[in-house]
């Protein structure tokens, strides 16, 4: 065994099949990558196609059968003020929640990385506890937390001797969901910050040490560029996620049935068109716009992200 | 051996006076920042502070006592007894159903991830980079856009209202699947695995026998997140299934609450509460338990 480790390299070396870590030029390979793409295209590739064939189609009225309508569906989409609205509201969303999500998780996890800080590890672990919370549980949680039946809510205006803090008013509601999805997400962020801020190697903090940077130099220097790529992909997730909202505002709008429509953001309006409206036609386009919006916009901050110093 | 780990040392002590080395490398603890990580903390912390008081209300004082503090009377192992036993222990089995589809699609998902990956980083062959493509296409492709699809399509094939309409998408996880490509990728030397082809191994066997072995760390990881993301899913439950027998905990409890709106409102807050307490524990046991290993794979996957 021994033996063949040590003699290997030396015949295998000119082998065109190696790359990288080094790679066999082999067709086995889809042995084990086939399994996967099986079930792949089964979840991902057949919906999708399907979706691509409901939305040419209409149903007729009075079951008539569905007919071919071309883009029809498209442009009725692009003209719905209905879909407008929910997309201004998780576009208004996306720009004011996920800056300020991803820059507390860059400073928590600046922070515990400094070692500066007490505790560090505990910190650590209790910030990321809340991403083991299912997210039906953290909803739950807050809007009973927001609500003036009991709840922190009604408490604190008991206190103040006023009715000033309404969390699920139409005023407050969307900054009451940011306010979950907040709490539910910085941890995970900050985890996947702090693991590339692990990766960098010891010795750039001593060589920043020896050219005399302190400590806002450094983190400009050495710790920001280390992060640009993990600051990428979680800046896609995000995006994803918010154009997805969907679970914090369809389970809190049993507590506020008339704040929360029920095209109070896209995936509410898709969701809704198919299970209460039946219009599986149209649900399916509008699904797809929001699903071709989001792939656009995610290959754009991976583009700018790849090219640009931060 | 020794030398290997006196080596650094020595290196390190060359760098310089002492004192230039220890501020910025081992800088002193800061109160100001750990008084400011302590607020983020207390903002993490009093939800589930919150959670844990409400479930040793009853319902009364749930109403009646302030959210942040024990309510008149101790009712934690009534709550307890009144979710595992309303509706003729209905939670049992949704907690039945969740562990189901946790072990079926998340260790499925885990398992032809892991291979996957593998594949992806071990061998070159044709087509490789069309798998690529394909995968980060379909990454950007919201999730929920492809339900109200696929939803239709499982449907059709009448699979909607049984256990595989939550259990075949749980199986894929394009997430996991990039992280044991990038881990496969380092932590399997390809001399390794040609020395066990020389010694006549096939494929399969070293990837069972050798290579699974190498990649634990990120197995555990990606089976975690697997795990997570299955535990926690509503909405695919939401439209696939309509009998509560098989809904999993996250649906079961939303049912639970809407109890408490509309027409013949019966509210059970105190049993919400409870089970949302007991759905929670399982998850950051393992997290807890688990720490090391998930952290260092989630290291390792960051590298890229």
């Amino acid at each position: 065994m021994t033996e063949s480790v040590v003699q290997q390299p030396v015949t295998r070396t000119g082998a065109p099949g190696r790359r990288r870590r080094g790679t066999f030029r082999d067709s086995k390979g889809w042995l084990f990558v086939g399994p996967f793409l099986a079930v792949f295209a089964v979840t991902f590739l057949a919906p999708i196609g399907y979706a691509i064939y409901l939305s040419l189609y209409r149903d007729q009225a009075f079951f008539g059968g569905s007919v071919f309508v071309g883009l029809d569906n498209y442009t009725e989409t692009l003209q719905d003020p209905k879909f407008w609205e929910a997309f201004g509201r998780v576009g208004v969303f996306l720009v004011v929640q996920v800056p300020v999500m991803l820059a507390l998780a860059l400073l928590a996890a600046l922070a515990i990385d400094s070692a500066r800080l007490h505790a560090a590890g505990f910190f650590r672990i209790v910030i990321f506890l809340p991403y083991a919370v299912p997210g039906v549980v953290a909803v739950l949680m807050w809007g009973y937390i927001y609500g003036d039946n009991f709840g922190l809510a009604a408490n604190l205006n008991d206190l103040l001797g006023t009715t000033a803090i309404q969390p699920l008013s139409s005023t407050w509601m969307l900054p009451s969901i940011a306010n979950i999805v907040t709490w539910e997400f910085v941890g995970y962020n900050m985890l996947i910050f702090y693991s590339a801020l692990r990766t960098v190697p010891g010795e750039l903090y001593e060589a920043a040490a020896i050219d005399g940077a302190g400590t806002w130099r450094t983190i400009r220097a050495v710790k920001l560029p280390a992060l640009r790529g993990a600051i990428v992909i979680a800046t896609i997730f995000s995006i994803i996620g918010s154009f997805q909202l969907f679970n914090e505002p369809n389970i809190l709008r049993t507590l506020a049935p008339n704040v929360i429509t029920t095209y109070y953001t896209p995936n509410m309006y898709a969701y809704n068109l198919s299970f209460a409206g039946q219009q599986f036609n149209y649900s399916a386009t509008v699904a797809i716009v929001m699903g071709f919006i989001t792939a656009i916009i995610a290959y754009v901050v991976q583009l700018r992200g790849s090219r640009e110093a931060l | 051996m020794s030398t290997t780990i006196r080596t650094p040392r020595v290196a390190s002590t060359t760098l310089g006076a002492e004192k230039t080395r220890t501020s910025p490398l081992r800088p002193k603890r800061s109160p100001l920042l750990t008084g400011v990580m302590v607020l983020y903390l207390i903002y993490t912390l009093v939800p589930l502070v919150w959670l844990l008081l409400s479930a040793t209300k009853t319902q009364d004082d749930l109403l009646s006592t302030p959210g942040l503090w024990f309510g008149k009377s101790f009712a934690f192992f009534t709550n307890i007894k009144d979710t595992l036993t309303y509706n003729d222990g209905i939670f049992l089995r949704w907690l039945g159903n969740t562990v189901l589809y946790v072990v079926v699609g998340a260790g499925g998902a885990t398992l032809l991830a892991t291979a996957a990956g593998y594949g992806l980083a071990k061998y070159k062959f044709a087509g490789r980079r069309a798998v690529f493509a394909i995968l980060l296409g379909a990454v950007a492709v919201p999730g929920t856009a492809l339900a109200v699809p696929t939803f239709l399509m499982f449907s059709n094939l009448g699979l909607t209202n049984t256990v595989w309409a939550i259990i075949i998408p749980s199986l894929v996880s394009p997430f996991g699947l990039y992280l044991m490509w990038v881990y496969a990728t380092d932590a399997v030397p390809v001399e390794l695995l040609e020395a066990a082809r020389i010694d006549g191994a096939g494929e399969i066997r070293t990837f069972f026998t050798v290579a699974l072995r190498l990649l634990a760390p990120g197995i555990v990881t990606t089976l975690l997140f697997a795990v997570v993301s299955t535990w926690n899913n509503y909405f695919l439950p939401l439209i696939m299934l309509s009998k509560p027998n098989l809904y999993p905990l996250t649906v079961g409890l939303t049912q639970w609450s809407n109890q408490a709106t509309g027409v013949g409102a019966r509210p059970i807050y105190n049993l919400v509460i409870t089970g949302s307490l007991l759905t929670i524990v399982p998850l950051v046991i393992a997290f807890l338990l688990l720490q090391r290993f998930w952290q260092s794979g989630l290291s390792a996957g960051s590298v890229k």
